[in-house]
């Protein structure tokens, strides 16, 4: 396989029927396994809307995106909904967890869904996972009743629940306290140097982004500029070819 | 547990205040419902019993007699002709015990009393009271019209000069058990009689009238020995007696009237009292319908951004629907229980509340397992129904307007 992971070809997304608004003007965007990517802008510059036809929430108005060689804007709904729960992780900002379940129900929840069916393995993989993010005494917890810190941790453990290749996170670090931040920060970080997950993450933050092993800027609707950064990320440079 | 399934109790179980009122709504749509037809089945059935105490639910009887021309017009013969018509006389049913067994072997019909019946007076002293004559064969009459049960002085029976009679007519005649009085009938026969019973029935017609003797006493009185002047049939399904009187009829050649002839007002009286009762559970299933739609569709909304993450990490449509048309049915189902519970407790208290003179209700309910079944799956049919649109529309919310929304 040496087809990219992730290739956007000159992706375009407009909004609105009557007055139309542009928030991708061609996007020409490749990711490889492994890479730990940041996509920084300011707001409205289209970084969200990238990151949703990213990850298969929304269509692309015109272009095209492969996902591991695969061409996804031919694909009908029951498709994309089974690659959405199989090949994307999602860490969204911290309200985005399912206050009416636990922590462990949240980290199950994309394979109970896509399955149909709860199993033992589910379970175990989730309770590992849950441990491995510091959480193992919070299991039963209601998601409401762990702090924003500990939900995050949540979500990035849900979305490694099913081991995707591709994580997709939007702000996660966005309503955390520093340190906070900086431990679910270095936690992705983690995941990407343990198993080789590929992260694409949105941020604001100056300071998460300079910690990523490649900076991808984006103004209006445009990527701007496309950067690697060096130093404490060699690690990143031995994805597989 | 299959992930639709968790995903709506974890729901219901969550949203307690919206569930319980919900719940309550279905459950006081059912309670109306069970409560109605507990309470009109069991005056029908209280009605329908009242008016077949006392009566067969088909009488065969001969045809009426109809004058013969001794001489047929031919082609060169024209006759004018002033017809009388006959007058009738009391006759036998020819070889009745034959159609007796014939048609009792037939499906449907569960028993058969031969009867001779006539009219005539009951004599005591100065008291003269018209009476009609009821000749039978107990254990053949009390298959169909168990006089035993409405006996309110003396014993059933009808041995040799024994005659039962009614309440009212022991009244006129100022006669007791143990007495004797004399029939006169319109055959001219004159004899004594013993009272040995006294009985009251629904219909004060009987009560009035009726003189029950055995068949073999009732043929001397009417000088027609060995005949019978009726048959009366009780069939299993008393609904279908008409239509069972009209096979009898073709298959025997007699006279077949079913209670439901003879009763056409009542029977159009509990037709409408049905249709009314049907008029307003649909109504009141309506209105309970609505109510679990509003409910699901507010939480639709009120959830779309879980649902829409639900959507996002993989879950596909068809699972969200699943989670509301389950919500719906469960609520039904639920609702149902709790409500089958409430209109029987009061159904039980409606019926313990009115109590006639005698101590019987005078709101007879009749409670039944089929009720119970039939609510539980009309409010569970209703539920899932209801959830349709609800969950149509959560499956249909897109995850990227609702995460982004979010």
């Amino acid at each position: 396989m040496d087809e990219s992971l992730l290739k956007l070809d000159n992706v375009t997304k407009d909004y609105g029927a009557r007055i139309r608004t542009t928030a991708l003007c061609g996007i020409n965007l490749v990711v490889e396994r492994g890479e730990f990517v940041a996509l920084i802008g300011p707001s409205g510059s289209g970084k969200s809307t990238l990151l949703n036809v990213i990850g298969l929430l929304d269509r692309p108005t015109s272009g095209h995106v492969f996902l591991a060689g695969t061409d996804t804007t031919e694909l009908n709904d029951v498709k994309l909904t089974g690659l959405r729960a199989n090949s994307l992780g999602y860490v969204f900002q911290f309200h985005h967890l399912l206050p009416a379940f636990t922590a462990l129900e949240n980290v199950m929840l994309p394979g109970w869904a896509d399955e149909g069916f709860s199993s033992r393995t589910m379970r175990e993989q989730a309770e590992e996972l849950l441990a491995s993010v510091g959480l193992a005494d919070r299991m039963r917890f209601r998601t409401t009743d762990l702090s924003g810190g500990q939900q995050q941790r949540v979500a990035i453990a849900r979305a490694l629940s099913r081991r995707p290749p591709l994580v997709l996170a939007d702000e996660p670090t966005g309503n955390l306290d520093t340190v906070s931040a900086n431990e679910i920060f270095e936690l992705m970080r983690k995941f990407n140097r343990e198993d080789g997950t590929t992260f694409l993450v949105v941020t604001h933050d100056e300071r998460i982004a300079a910690r990523c092993s490649r900076v991808v800027e984006i103004v209006d609707g445009l990527i701007r500029n496309d950067r690697l950064n060096a130093p404490a990320t060699a690690a990143t440079f031995q994805s597989p070819k | 547990m299959p992930f639709a399934w968790f995903v709506a109790l974890r729901y219901l179980r969550d949203a307690r205040g919206q569930t319980a009122l919900i719940l309550s709504a279905v459950a006081v749509g059912v309670a109306v419902v069970v409560f109605l037809s507990a309470l009109i089945n069991g005056l029908q059935a209280s009605l329908i019993d009242k008016t077949l105490g006392t009566q067969a639910h088909i009488t065969l009887h001969t045809p009426r007699e109809v004058p013969r021309p001794i001489v047929l017009a031919t082609r060169t013969l024209a006759i004018a002709r002033v017809v009388q018509p006959a007058s009738q006389r009391l006759r036998s049913i020819d070889g009745w015990s034959g159609v007796v067994t014939d048609v009792e072997r037939l499906a449907g019909i569960i028993a058969m009393s031969p009867m001779v019946t006539g009219f005539g007076f009951a004599v005591r002293s100065e008291a003269k009271e018209a009476i009609a004559i009821r000749g039978v064969i107990p254990e053949r009459l009390l298959a169909i019209i168990d006089i035993r049960k409405r006996m309110v002085a003396g014993l059933f029976d009808v041995t040799g000069d024994s005659v039962v009679i009614g309440s009212t007519l022991a009244q006129a005649l100022d006669a007791r058990v143990g007495e004797k009085i004399h029939i006169v009938t319109t055959e001219g026969a004159d004899e004594a009689a013993t009272i040995s019973g006294i009985f009251t029935v629904g219909n004060e017609g009987a009560n009035k009238a009726w003189v029950i003797t055995s068949l073999r006493h009732a043929q001397s009185l009417y000088g027609l020995p060995g005949g019978a002047t009726a048959l009366e049939v009780k069939v299993a399904d008393v609904f279908n007696a008409e239509g069972v009187a009209r096979a009898l009829h073709e298959r025997t050649g007699l006279e077949a009237d079913s209670w439901m002839k003879q009763n056409a007002e009542l029977l159009s009286g509990l037709t409408a009292q049905n249709n009314s009762k049907l008029l307003i559970q649909f109504f009141v299933i309506l209105a309970v319908a609505l109510g679990i739609t509003s409910v699901l569709a507010v939480s639709v909304v009120q959830k779309s951004r879980e649902i829409g993450i639900l959507r996002g990490v993989g879950t596909p449509s068809r699972r969200v629907l699943a989670v509301f048309l389950i919500q719906g049915g469960v609520l039904g189902l639920i609702g149902s229980f709790i409500g089958s519970g409430m209109g029987a407790i009061l159904a039980k208290l409606f019926e313990a509340l009115g109590r006639s003179a005698n101590g019987e209700p005078q709101f007879p309910v009749t409670l039944s397992l089929s009720l119970f079944v039939s609510a539980s799956m009309l409010a569970t049919s209703v539920g899932l129904l209801a959830a349709v649109i609800p969950a149509i529309r959560a499956s249909h919310i897109d995850p990227a307007t609702a995460i982004r929304n979010g």
